[in-house]
């Protein structure tokens, strides 16, 4: 009974602290980011139901997300115009999860045959062909312009419209954890586990007796539905869905979270999805190279972290059970690779953002504003700074990662100890 | 031409490339930089061979890094690789197209037939890429080095340990397949247009021929890039409708609903997407492509 109060109770903390946030960040800002983080988060999830629990990488889950809004949206229209019977606004990630799961059952059945390489080929085909769809298929897609709604339709229980941004954010936040928490629950079940035997081993999944492509596509058609279901709040939140939404950039937008916060964990999509998020709203207005951070630190997380950000943490599991001393022994070794690491990276930064100002402004003006200091593009001083950092900090990193290397292997060793003597 | 790079790529090492796009653009880029100073000739093999080096640098301290994750890795990594070559070719040419052109003394045409003229250009990008297609094959299949990196590729153990270096092979089959990309690069990036766009525009049709191809089948990349290039060049001039169609056998139907806008819908109008419906059939009725030997 304790157990199962435990688990909860971390639910019920993640939805007091998510419910009293808008009151602490009351600016419609961050309310328009916590939002989108929520349909994110499910988004993120749903992905990564597929990558990390099914082992399939999909380039092509954002036509379910986007599928489900353009028909919420055109609901909400039809309602709007009283051409359709009124449907409850709440209930509306009903609707996208039935797209997501008919258009998710129809193309995982032809692509679900292999996993891997060729899946992903296949899913970037329909991507490919979903977008480009859109901008002929006018009548429902609008082309480029995408659709608009006023998502203020039919009676008003309670005198909730959703017209305010503080009434969607509820909505979102109560379909989040809804969803998340269904999406947690189905990776316990058998399916769940049968879903990680056949991506880890799909020949002796099929020998125990399991339809390898039926249980793939089963994980594809639910993960598309939860896909539908964001895609739904999506298009509620913003009232608007384009064409942007079902093509290859919101699906590599998902990918990118997933694995940078951790593909094999299920809290990493969740730390993806917001760390991401309020990334790219704070960053891309500060920084024009936004997406080539974005893209050298997803295949940095590729080649040397695997697991993503959650997987470099739960990797610290055994060591703080075994003795919270190692753990902390750890510190300094660790803080001191780490800033040499990112000694190296300001100046890399540093040299990235001059080369971008100088590609954008005219030769005429120099000063460039970096880390809130400015510097003078066209001067060989502060070239000279950036880059005697960066030597900086790669001199600093060969001598500091060893050391971070051997600490770690010799509290691994203790565990390893620890665990043979009991 | 491309295909067959990235063909070559993925049929030898099993290692999928989605920045081989990019690498097309790339070649694009250094041919407008060098003919800008030199000229076009030049930049015809100075181009590939940057290229080369830089697949080669990539597979070497980056790829076989991830090599030990598996495929879907190495997949991700190219992901990611396509990402930064976008940007960093925005920041240094920027976000406009830049004028890369037909170089003058092949800017004419060169004979007509039946009305159409073939311009000499497009008649030296036929030549140059048959050649090259044609020098592939052969020394692929027939000489000695072409043989040690196809038993390198199936069989890396014994090939090592009867003497043979297998990760250079790996770097070097790398290198050439970014090459020939990069070549293409620079044969079609004065007639598409070199924008930074290009390689996403580009990317997932390759990766449509090699699925219709057959995964890894080098003669099927070829088949498979010429048919659909022939669909969309052929579709885009056909200005029919399924509506015609009916008309023309003699019904004339008058429907006032969604279907009315379906069957209005031209050829010309749904080519961008007939490739992808291909796929699709493919994958459904025969998913080992044209010419593969295995199912996708």
């Amino acid at each position: 009974m304790t157990n199962f109060f435990k688990s909860f109770s971390t639910w019920i903390i993640v939805a007091f602290i998510a419910a009293i946030l808008p009151l602490i960040f009351d600016s419609s800002f961050a309310l328009t980011l916590l939002s989108k983080m929520g349909v994110l988060i499910i988004f993120t999830v749903a992905y990564n139901m597929l990558l990390g629990q099914g082992g399939m990488l999909s380039f092509g889950h954002a036509i379910y997300f986007g599928l489900a809004g353009y028909a919420s949206i055109h609901i909400l229209n039809g309602i709007g115009e009283e051409t359709l019977p009124y449907f409850p606004t709440v209930l509306f990630p009903f609707i996208g999860a039935v797209v997501g799961l008919f258009f998710g059952s129809l193309v995982g059945y032809v692509s679900t045959r292999r996993a891997g390489t060729a899946f992903a080929m296949i899913s970037l085909g329909f991507c490919e062909m979903v977008t480009a769809m859109t901008l002929i298929f006018v009548i429902f897609f609008n082309g480029e312009d995408g659709i608009q709604t006023d998502r203020m339709v039919g009676p008003e229980p309670f005198g909730i419209t959703f017209g305010p941004q503080i009434e969607i954010y509820y909505l979102i936040l109560f379909w989040c954890l809804v969803a998340v928490a269904l999406m947690y629950i189905i990776t316990k079940t058998p399916f769940g586990r049968m879903s990680n035997a056949v991506r880890d081993n799909p020949e002796r999944a099929a020998f125990i007796g399991y339809n390898v492509r039926r249980v793939r596509w089963q994980a594809f058609a639910l993960s598309s539905m939860f896909a539908g279901a964001a895609g739904s709040l999506h298009a509620l939140n913003y009232e608007h869905i384009g064409f942007e939404s079902v093509s290859i950039v919101q699906s590599g937008a998902v990918l990118f979270m997933a694995f940078i916060g951790g593909a094999g964990h299920f809290l990493g999509p969740i730390v993806g999805a917001i760390g991401l998020t309020y990334l790219d709203s704070t960053l891309a207005d500060v920084t024009e190279a936004w997406l080539l951070y974005l893209g050298l630190t997803f295949s940095g997380i590729v080649m040397f972290a695997p697991g993503g950000l959650a997987g470099l943490i739960v990797m610290h599991g055994p060591i703080a059970r075994t003795d919270k001393k190692l753990l902390i022994s750890l510190i300094k070794p660790y803080f001191l690779a780490i800033s040499s690491v990112v000694t190296g990276l300001i100046g890399l930064i540093g040299i990235i953002e001059m080369l971008y100002f100088r590609s954008l402004i005219s030769k005429g003006e120099g000063e460039v504003v970096i880390f809130w200091t400015e510097f003078n593009a066209n001067g060989i001083m502060s070239w000279l700074i950036f880059i005697t950092l960066i030597l900086v900090g790669i001199f600093l990193s060969k001598k500091t990662f060893p050391m971070a290397k051997e600490s770690w292997d010799h509290a691994i060793s203790v565990v390893k100890t620890e665990i043979s003597n009991e | 031409m491309l295909s067959s790079g990235l063909t070559l790529i993925f049929g030898m090492m099993g290692v999928l490339n989605f920045a081989h796009a990019s690498f097309f653009m790339l070649g694009a880029y250094f041919a407008y930089q060098i003919s800008k100073y030199i000229g076009f000739i030049p930049a015809l093999f100075i181009a590939p061979l940057i290229i080369a080096f830089c697949g080669a640098m990539v597979e070497k301290y980056a790829l076989r890094r991830v090599h030990k994750f598996g495929h879907v890795a190495e997949l991700l990594f190219t992901f990611g690789l396509f990402y930064i070559i976008e940007e960093l070719v925005q920041m240094i040419w920027g976000k406009v197209p830049v004028g890369y052109h037909v170089p003058e003394y092949m800017d004419f045409t060169l004979f007509s037939m039946s009305g159409m003229g073939y311009q000499a250009y497009a008649m030296f990008t036929l030549v140059v890429s048959v050649a090259m297609f044609i020098v592939l094959f052969s020394v692929l299949t027939k000489t000695r080095a072409g043989l040690i990196i196809q038993a390198a590729l199936t069989h890396p153990e014994i090939v090592s340990s009867l003497g043979h270096n297998v990760p250079r092979v790996f770097m070097l089959v790398f290198g050439l397949g970014c090459a020939l990309a990069g070549l293409a690069g620079v044969l079609a990036g004065n007639t598409l247009g070199t924008e930074p766009s290009m390689a996403l525009s580009l990317g997932p049709i390759v990766f449509v021929v090699i699925v219709v191809g057959g995964l890894g089948s080098l003669k099927g990349a070829l088949v498979a890039s010429i048919l659909i290039g022939i669909v969309q060049t052929s579709a885009i001039s056909l200005d029919y409708s399924i509506n015609n169609f009916i008309e023309f056998i003699g019904f004339n139907v008058d429907i006032e609903s969604l279907w009315r806008i379906l069957i209005d819908l031209t050829i010309s109008q749904i080519a961008p997407i007939l490739p992808y419906l291909l796929l699709v059939l493919m994958l459904i009725f025969r998913p080992r492509g044209l010419f593969g030997n295995r199912d996708v």
